[in-house]
């Protein structure tokens, strides 16, 4: 595989070191702001909602719901050749914010997708030391 | 006697595209920047003497340009937010000129979005390159695709697909009529609705093409440009903002930040919506012109498949957009902005031939107020500019 075929992987930054490090033991944390009580999506040391800085981790429930998706049938880059089509998508966490991520479990086929069906979180070991969160249809196995 | 440089009124006064656009392997994007650049100093009759401010947007900063020119500029401004830049250019040009940071300004662009040898490696340290970039969410079509479907969702699939099929065969319609539009054959709603999913629910005909291009525009005071070699097109309002920048951050994926720079660049211009004659909207996708009509407010929230429905912005429609036959059909160099501002200049001045668009008020005159809206990054951020002929 040359470099260019190679997946993309996230390099974490040091506010994210924690965000990578739970996920590659498969849970999925957000930051939490404790002045105005929002959990929030990327993670970052200042809150975006009311810009305080005394925010925690918390751990989420992983539950959420499908806001938005995509089926991709032109691979983006040569990486992704292999994958098409594949199902991109925005999930609405339980806790309130957003977050881009792929539906996996499910055919990619708009006949079988809802905007709006429950979906919960799942793990993808895509290097030693990186798992991305990805959402599977809750009702599946 | 002038007026006092603060209440002079600041003109357009040279638009022109690179020698060639469409497929142009055999020139650099800084070449298109130059040809362009050239191009449109001739059509205002000014030389590269005159000019004072260089404004720019993309990986070539005015440092490059600047530099590849040959000039020496004391007012620079590489604002760069996407295709939409250079709507945003016009903005701060009129801010620019009018505190005497500079009297001639001139905006590039230059792009080989089609065959450039060499691109920009992806910067690793973006969120997106973290949170978006691994799980395939790469580039404008995956991106504006994920806006599209919960638009969809919300207000109805099928009145959406009709109303995307709508505006990529009126765009077609109008590049059939301008000689420079790389995609000139006819497009049925059948060539539309059986073209090949690009990222679900965009098909093919839903996207913008990919090329290379140049473009550049010249901005100075009313008291220059009465000395120009053409008749000044007045830069009445402009307003610029943004409200994210990754698709997965934006607030609302069915309203862009138009909903702010409509209004303000209108109230600025002292016009409303009725008064718009051409109205020239970036498509980088048919979804990115019809939430952007809601946006800018010529119709409400889940209303623009009725505002654009049978071929109301097509020649002989009375909603006339893109008439340079937009991204979908014309150019799509990759920052598509700055061929809004030609098409609205050239319609401004009674230059488009079998295109041209007359003026609501008075037919026998060409248009005389056109609304120019650029969209850049991940549907992220704005320009509007409404410019006038006297
Ligand atoms: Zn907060």
């Amino acid at each position: 595989m040359t470099q260019a075929e190679q997946r993309p992987l996230p390099v974490p930054q040091p506010e994210s070191d924690f965000y990578w490090e739970k996920c590659r033991e498969h849970e999925l944390w957000l930051r939490r702001c404790n002045d105005c009580q929002r959990a929030y999506f990327y993670p970052r040391d200042i809150c975006p909602h009311c810009f305080s800085r005394n925010v925690t981790w918390v751990k989420a429930s992983g539950r959420g719901t499908l806001f938005t998706y995509a089926i991709v049938h032109r691979p983006p880059t040569p990486a992704f050749r292999d994958r098409v089509p594949y199902v991109v998508a925005i999930v609405e966490l339980e806790e309130g914010p957003k977050m881009p991520t792929n539906l996996v479990g499910i055919e990619p086929d708009p006949a079988k997708i809802r905007v709006g069906m429950p979906v919960v979180v799942d793990f993808e070991d895509v290097s030693p030391t990186i798992s991305l969160p990805v959402f599977r249809p809750a009702n599946s196995a | 006697m002038s007026r006092p440089l603060q209440n002079q009124r600041i003109a357009i006064v040279g638009v022109d595209e690179s020698d060639e656009i469409g497929i142009v392997p055999n020139k650099s994007p800084l070449q298109l920047h130059a040809e362009a650049a050239y191009n449109a100093l001739a059509d205002a009759g000014l030389s590269i003497k005159d000019v004072d401010g260089l404004l720019t947007a993309g990986p070539f900063s005015t440092l490059v340009v600047a530099e590849y020119l040959g000039i020496e500029p004391r007012f620079t401004d590489s604002t760069s937010v996407g295709g939409s830049s250079f709507v945003i250019h016009l903005a701060h040009a009129v801010a620019a000129i009018r505190q005497g940071y500079c009297r001639v300004a001139l905006i590039t662009h230059g792009e080989s979005g089609r065959s450039a040898r060499t691109r920009p490696p992806l910067f690793q340290g973006l969120p997106d390159s973290q949170y978006e970039v691994p799980y395939g969410i790469i580039g404008a079509p995956i991106r504006y695709s994920l806006a599209c479907m919960r638009y969809m969702h919300q207000y109805g699939e099928e009145r959406t697909r009709q109303a995307m099929a709508e505006i990529a065969v009126a765009t077609r319609k109008w590049a059939q009529l301008n000689p420079k539009a790389l995609m000139r054959d006819p497009l049925t709603f059948e060539d539309y609705h059986n073209s090949r999913w690009i990222s679900y629910p965009f098909h093919l005909y839903d996207c913008c093409l990919v090329t290379d291009a140049g473009g550049a525009v010249v901005v100075t005071t009313e008291e220059v440009a009465r000395s120009c070699r053409k008749r000044p097109v007045w830069i009445l309002g402009a307003a610029e903002g943004h409200d994210h920048n990754m698709i997965s951050a934006m607030p609302d994926l069915t309203r862009t930040i138009a909903y702010r720079t409509g209004p303000a660049a209108l109230e600025q211009a002292g016009v409303t919506h009725e008064d718009i004659d051409l109205a020239m909207i970036y498509d980088s996708f048919t979804y990115t012109v019809l939430v952007t009509l809601e946006s800018l407010g010529f119709c409400g929230p889940g209303e623009g498949p009725d505002f654009v429905a049978n071929q109301r912005t097509a020649p002989g429609g009375d909603f006339p957009m893109n008439t340079n036959g937009g991204g979908l059909s014309y150019t799509h160099s990759g920052m598509y902005g700055v061929f809004l501002i030609l098409e609205a200049v050239r319609q401004l001045r009674g230059e488009c031939g079998e295109r041209q668009v007359m003026h609501k008020k008075d037919s026998s005159q060409p248009a005389k107020i056109a609304l120019v809206h650029g969209t850049g990054g991940s549907l992220s951020s704005c320009g509007t500019a409404i410019l006038a002929r006297d």
